[in-house]
């Protein structure tokens, strides 16, 4: 079953799919089954493929990752605006505008490595969510935000359709893909598939074997005849893709976009998706960005309250306090559940949430003759 | 012995790092398809030269040629895609990838040159590069771990490691900084046969060693240098019996 690494991909395809297609039933029993939730995990999920492929493959750690987000956004916005609300150019826009960028942005940043590429890239996301703020104003529409109006010229739209009363919705052939339906899920859940396929490829490819070698030495890499510029910035190139799909897509579930989408802390999160599910493994940022996008979503709505509902059958003297400390890890204070969370798991678990299935995995398949062939086995992480 | 082509020239070249003359006036010529040693006392240059041969460093006047081209100013991977490969002194491999990943690089390296965007298609389909890494494995005895991670293995073994994948390249020019350093006699044994084996075929290897077995059971011809100048420049018997060469070990020793 193990021999066949063809096959295994295919199956890996095969439940990843399937496991995302299910999302509405599977999710239920923890209450995050509405498409808005899903949708994002969705999103998030393809904006942490990405930024895998560059951090995970490259070593490259990017903070400013977002800006690529934000250019996505802004750029499916005026695509709603100017051509059409039909989704699909939205987001080849969204994407080739992201590309564009990042071909600009990573020739610039890759001329240095470890923590000043890292510096590098911070300072041209800041740049451009300054930039969003004050000279690029009519691009962006500043601290309003870059929205829909009915003044938009929408030329194409106005060449087949009587344009309605109000603000149109964005589309798919007639679907509605903003405003929170099953649509718009359903249309960035096949967009992660795909994504997950493309990444699958690039991990198994030639290319993706060059990229690890890079990450492992990049100086005999250079001494081994590669020239290793190109290679880092196609991954560039193609982590920032990622992020402009994302953030097309996120533009078509709700098309009004601001300049917060880019700040550092933005970037910062989805480094915290891929530390959190697994730096180079193909499900691991998936799975940090669903974990994270949960708490935020679902952790932060808990409050006093829902704890005494929960925790009404004990006596008072000892409720309260167990309540009052509580609280202070849900609500607003989700963010300290996240940190402890993220803390633990760096420390114990440096290969992430992957690492943690693969270790009870490996607890319930050892076998007493083939515990010496684990070591081998961990060669690539093993999804 | 009849004349070969001249495959590797360094021409005048001078190196020196602050008021340290690393390399003086070195003038030397490598014939095509022959081993030849490089020896000298520690400090003497011998690594200096190498690097300036790759292109890690660039010679202050003074050219390398390789092959009737100038090498100097060249980046270090359009040197290696002409051909010349080098075997570094602390190992230089992939330490988290498997043996035979370490050896199909190098190997992609050699087919599919310096930059291929080739992310849609599958290692698994290219069997092509892993024969050739496999087949280079089995040559120097590692195949039977080629799914073990690089970095568990001994210092020994790295070495031969390195050795296959500046191989699989089959370059037409091999550096090698002290190939057997580290080395158990054994190991060494094997090494000396391993790199005799492929005397002759085109490729030619220059050898910085300390260890003089050896040195003279492969060298066809040997340069000794000591502070940076070439002392000494001949075939083995010769520079054995020189006393200029004798008076730079000895002397060096004390």
């Amino acid at each position: 079953m193990f021999n066949n690494p063809a096959r295994n991909d295919w199956m890996l395809l095969a439940g990843f799919s399937a496991v995302i297609l299910c999302l509405p039933i599977l999710l239920e029993p923890i209450g995050a089954a509405y498409p808005a939730l899903m949708q994002k995990f969705c999103i998030f999920g393809i904006f942490a493929i990405g930024f895998n492929i560059l951090f995970g493959l490259t070593g490259y750690l990017s903070f400013g990752h977002a800006a690529f987000l934000g250019v996505g956004s802004y750029a499916a916005v005026w695509s709603f605006k100017l051509f059409t609300m039909n989704a699909i150019p939205a987001i080849v826009m969204a994407v080739f505008f992201a590309a564009a960028f990042a071909v600009v942005v990573g020739y610039v940043c890759l001329r240095r490595s470890g923590i000043y590429f890292s510096i590098l890239t911070l300072a041209f996301a800041q740049m451009c969510y300054n930039l969003a703020y004050s000279v690029l104003t009519p691009l962006t529409n500043g601290e309003t935000g870059l929205q829909l109006t009915l003044n938009d010229p929408r030329v194409v739209d106005g060449l087949f359709f009587e344009p309605s009363a109000g603000l149109p919705r964005v589309d798919l052939f007639g679907l509605p893909i903003s405003g929170g339906g099953y649509a718009g899920f359903y249309l960035c859940a096949i967009t992660l598939i795909v994504c997950f396929y493309i990444a699958m490829r690039i991990f198994r490819s030639p290319f993706g074997m060059m990229l690890r070698a890079i990450k492992s030495n990049q100086n005999r890499m250079r001494y081994t005849g590669f020239n290793t510029r190109p290679y880092l910035l196609a991954a560039f190139v193609i982590s920032g893709m990622y992020a402009g799909l994302a953030g097309g897509l996120m533009a078509a579930t709700d098309p009004l976009v601001g300049a917060e989408r880019m700040q550092w802390t933005a970037s910062g999160e989805v480094v915290l998706m891929t530390i959190l599910g697994g730096v180079g493994t193909l499900v691991g940022p998936v799975l940090g960005a669903a974990v994270i996008k949960y708490f935020e979503n679902i952790f932060s709505s808990f409050d006093d309250h829902a704890l005494h509902g929960v925790l009404g059958f004990l006596p008072n003297s000892i409720e309260n306090p167990i309540v009052s400390f509580l609280s202070l890890f849900v609500g607003d204070g989700w963010n300290l559940t996240l940190g402890v969370v993220f803390m633990l798991i760096v420390i114990f678990l440096p290969g992430g949430i992957m690492e943690g299935l693969r270790r009870i995995w490996n607890l319930f398949n050892r076998r007493p003759g083939n515990r010496d062939a684990m070591p081998v086995a961990q060669t690539q992480p093993a999804e | 012995m009849p004349t070969r082509n001249v495959v590797l020239h360094v021409a005048d070249v001078h190196k020196s790092f602050g008021g340290l003359h690393a390399l003086s006036d070195v003038d030397l010529q490598v014939e095509e398809g022959t081993i030849h040693a490089i020896i000298g006392p520690n400090g003497a240059g011998k690594s200096t030269l190498l690097n300036v041969c790759i292109g890690r460093l660039a010679p202050d006047t003074g050219a390398v040629v390789f092959d009737g081209q100038v090498i100097t100013g060249k980046q270090p991977h359009e040197i290696n895609q002409m051909g010349v490969v080098r075997v570094f002194q602390t190992p230089e491999i992939f330490p988290d990838l498997t043996l035979l990943q370490n050896v199909m690089v190098p190997a992609f390296a050699k087919r599919d040159g310096a930059f291929r965007l080739n992310a849609m298609q599958s290692v698994e389909k290219r069997t092509d590069i892993r024969d050739m890494a496999l087949h280079w494995l089995e040559d120097v005895g590692l195949a039977g771990q080629k799914d073990a991670i690089a970095a568990s293995l001994s210092r020994g073994d790295k070495r031969r490691l390195e050795l296959a994948m500046g191989l699989v390249q089959n370059p037409r020019l091999l550096l090698l900084d002290e190939p057997t350093a580290g080395m158990s006699r054994h190991d060494t044994n094997s090494t000396i046969d391993l790199l005799k084996k492929f005397k002759g075929r085109g490729m030619t290897k220059v050898i910085i060693e300390h260890d003089m077995h050896v040195v003279f059971s492969l060298a066809d011809r040997i340069t000794v240098l000591a502070q940076g100048r070439i002392i000494a420049d001949g075939p083995p018997d010769e520079v054995r019996g020189n006393p200029k060469v004798q008076e730079a070990y000895l002397g060096g020793a004390h």
